[in-house]
């Protein structure tokens, strides 16, 4: 139990995915600019990672690793060189399948979080934890709190730098750096304060 | 339609996919503490990019637009396989010196970008053009954070000792910060402030304009 609830806190604020790892700058950019919504973003990655990475932990671990499909009588098969089509297989199907249960079951989530299901499948945040897990050889356990984690470290980040870009607005700011430029020095500032963490030993 | 020699040119100085369109920004910060590997890194992606383009031009008929996305996905990652497992075969320090960032290739937002915006409209060749004009885009970032990097970072490049850092005797101090992942963002904020500066037409729209304030003196 210890030993997840130190992987929790070390995947949030040690090896936090957006600002350690860069992963899911795209959207951690495009859509930083009113917190509402970046609050929407970040709930609807912390649920897609939950899902993804526990379930292609079990992808890898009964289908791909070598001697997982013994019980095909295939012996010890390798197949791990089709891990990346089938770990971004499984997230476009588990997004599209969240996005139809949530419009089908809870209307409400779906209006708050539908927009933002269909970018998810392309956001490397997602990815990335995934192939964090496989590289990293978490077991089932593990990967659930990994998933958790990772992805209430993502959205912590980008909630963080929305309340900043909304103070930032009213800033007067040098013309050419205006907009992206001051958002990267920004998210500089705010990777520089989560390495304090980097001395933590868990 | 434009010229061939504008399809490779222009997304390097015009319309670059990092600076202008923030595409592909995940990886350029991460892999970019040394010039070997962000080359690994930029080749990488431009042939991904390019040959991405190349097949899904060549079936931009046949693909139904429902399941476009899927197809293009399934596209992308197959060839993201085949580098990966080139690159395990022949260089496999520097693959495991990209670690994950490899296969983020498939979500990298270029790649994605180019065959959902070019290559579904536009015939092979103009569209393996692109992907390869796109690629070197990205490139030039990259290159230009990692040379800064490396340089002043370590004093090498590509290895080899080009500033002799004090520790090794020379009269170099290193700036660690440049080693470091937050020192990427800072890097390439500054190059779209020169860009913008340079460029006018290129700066974003405010959404407030400063005034400037009148005091009155009293009295």
């Amino acid at each position: 139990m210890e030993a997840y609830l130190s992987l929790f806190v070390k995947v949030i604020f040690v090896e936090n995915l957006a600002l350690a790892f860069f992963l899911g700058m795209c959207t951690f950019l495009a859509v930083s600019k009113k917190i509402s919504t970046a609050f929407g973003l970040g709930v609807a990655v912390v649920v897609v990672q939950v899902i993804t990475v526990p379930a292609n932990n079990l992808i890898l671990n009964l289908f791909l690793k070598p001697g997982a499909l013994s019980w095909l009588g295939l012996g010890d098969t390798d197949l791990t060189f089709l891990g990346l089509i089938s770990y971004i297989g499984v997230i476009a199907a588990m997004v599209q399948i969240l996005e139809m249960t949530l419009d089908k079951f809870f209307p409400a989530l779906y209006n708050a979080l539908g927009i933002f299901l269909p970018l998810i499948t392309v956001n490397c945040a997602i990815l990335g934890g995934t192939l964090f897990m496989v590289e990293r050889d978490y077991d089932f356990g593990e990967s659930v709190v990994y998933g958790l984690g990772s992805g209430v470290g993502w959205a912590l980040a980008i909630v963080a730098l929305a309340g900043l870009r909304e103070k930032l607005k009213y800033s007067d700011i040098p013309p050419g750096l205006r907009g992206l430029g001051i958002t990267f020095m920004t998210a500089g500032l705010m990777s520089l304060a989560f390495m304090s963490f980097s001395g933590i030993q868990l | 339609m434009a010229s061939r020699r504008q399809l490779i040119t222009d997304p390097v100085f015009e319309n670059n996919p990092v600076i202008l369109q923030t595409l592909g920004i995940c990886s350029a910060l991460a892999v970019t503490s040394s010039l070997k590997v962000s080359l690994i890194m930029c080749l990488a992606l431009t042939s991904v990019c390019a040959f991405s383009n190349l097949s899904i031009s060549m079936i931009r008929h046949h693909i139904p637009g429902s399941i476009r996305i899927i197809v293009q996905m399934v596209i992308i990652a197959s060839l993201v396989i085949v580098v990966d497992q080139i690159l395990k075969a022949f260089a496999y320090e520097i693959s495991k010196t990209l670690s994950v960032f490899v296969g983020l290739i498939i979500t990298n937002c270029i790649v994605m970008g180019r065959a959902e915006a070019y290559a579904m409209q536009n015939p092979p060749l103009m569209s393996f053009l692109d992907g390869i004009g796109n690629g070197l885009g990205y490139s030039a970032i990259l290159i230009g954070v990692a040379v800064i990097r490396e340089l002043f970072g370590a004093g090498t490049l590509m290895g080899v000792t080009i500033l002799p850092s004090v520790a090794n005797g020379g009269w170099y101090y290193p700036n660690g910060l440049l080693l470091l992942p937050p020192s990427a963002f800072f890097i390439i904020g500054g190059f779209i402030w020169v860009l913008r500066t340079v460029k006018r037409r290129q700066r974003e729209k405010v959404d407030f304009v400063i005034m400037d304030a009148q005091v009155k003196e009293h009295g």
